[in-house]
């Protein structure tokens, strides 16, 4: 009973807002910053190398390079201090965790762009998946209403 | 109000405080409790109020404890009976009307109180005594880890591993020999370890939920999911 309460107490905290991203996925991501008493928004747009855990403690890592110098950040990612996730670009790559691109740089450190990621279109997958779904639910809603 | 209740672990996970960092938090399980038993000076020498929680079946409840219960729901029927003239706070009215016919409880300890005439048999004690920011206490019992070693159990310090040293987690000296020709007391040895009552100080409140009876504090309490504890109020900042 116990972790049934835990789980629940968990998941009212996670964010639904949030874009899907991967790891090769260029995103931009606001942060707010609070100066004193003022509130301002930072954004730190750069590569998705690295997505990890689940639940709250889900967390993600953005690098990107400034002025030669590489820099990464690591978000939890329903932290309320992130403003909003905007994913720039969706990348192809054939591994979960991008380390390898701390070694290189300029065109090396490229990652090709994916065109035909079906993920994460969520203005037109999920109305599209929506009406999949109701059709299917009516039929075998009929079904089982037939068998009795 | 009571300066503790009786509650239950029900693990831990991680929040975000105000300013957006991650806290790791215990949750706990804070009541409701039901005072079974009002203990005064004059009656018991001391002052102290007796909680019961968590619901138990039938079948599995002794006949004291089942007595126990027998007495405390006849009390709250006799209460019942003599506010119906009604000249109580409409508050506290409400709240003897909603307390319910009690099933046994499964865990009963005492908490100490000062001032006994607050309290009656049957009321219902619930979280919202605690505040957010509030530091408290956490009473429980340790994971139970067997027989264990010094090194383990008393945190001594492992001989060298390699070299051919062949002394790893050995318990080390006994002491002197022609003097004092015995073992002194509180020598770290192997032993049973873990199972025995503990208690964590100082945890801050960084949530609760008085709906569900839920509280966050910052850190680790002792026992295994689903454990007993005692919150009560930090000892060492309470007033009077």
């Amino acid at each position: 009973m116990g972790t049934k309460v835990l789980r629940e107490y968990e998941v009212k905290q996670l964010r639904r807002d949030l874009p899907d991203f991967r790891p090769g996925d260029t995103v931009r991501v606001s942060v707010k910053i609070v100066e004193g008493d003022k509130e301002r928004i930072q954004d730190f747009e750069g590569t998705c190398i690295r997505k990890r855990g689940s639940g709250l403690s889900q967390t993600f890592t953005v690098r990107r390079v400034s002025y030669g110098v590489g820099m990464e950040r690591t978000f939890p990612l329903h932290s309320p201090v992130i403003e909003k996730i905007t994913v720039v670009r969706r990348g192809k790559v054939r591994r979960a965790r991008l380390y390898y691109l701390r070694e290189l740089r300029g065109k090396k450190a490229r990652i090709t762009e994916d065109r035909e990621a079906a993920y994460g279109k969520s203005e037109s997958a999920a109305p599209a998946d929506a009406t999949a779904a109701t059709p299917a639910e009516t039929v075998t809603a009929a079904a089982d209403a037939a068998s009795e | 109000m009571t300066n503790g209740l009786l509650g239950k672990k029900l693990g831990m996970t991680q929040v975000f405080d105000p300013k957006g960092r991650l806290v790791p938090v215990t949750l706990i399980q804070a009541g409701p409790c039901y005072v079974l038993q009002v203990k005064t000076v004059a009656t018991d020498g001391y002052n102290a109020i007796r909680l019961g929680f968590d619901t138990k079946r039938e079948k599995s409840t002794n006949k004291p404890d089942q007595g126990l219960i027998d007495k405390v729901n006849e009390a709250v029927k006799a209460q019942e009976g003599a506010d119906s003239g009604g000249e109580d706070a409409a508050g506290r009215k409400g709240r003897r009307e909603k307390t319910p016919v009690l099933p046994p409880l499964r865990y009963i300890r005492e908490i100490r109180v000062n001032d006994p005439s607050n309290y009656h048999v049957g009321q219902r004690i619930s979280a919202d005594i605690f505040q957010i920011g509030e530091k408290v206490d956490v009473i429980g019992t340790s994971k139970g880890r067997g027989f264990q070693g010094p090194y383990k159990r008393h945190h001594s310090k492992p001989g060298p591993e390699t070299h051919g040293s062949m002394y790893h987690r050995r318990p080390g000296s006994m002491g002197g020999s022609s003097w004092p020709s015995r073992v002194f007391p509180g020598k770290p040895l192997a032993g049973h370890m873990g199972n025995h009552r503990s208690t964590t100080l100082n945890l801050q409140v960084v949530q609760t939920d008085p709906e569900n009876n839920l509280i966050a504090v910052k850190g680790s309490v002792p026992g295994h999911v689903n454990a007993f504890v005692i919150i009560r109020k930090n000892i060492r900042s309470r007033k009077g």
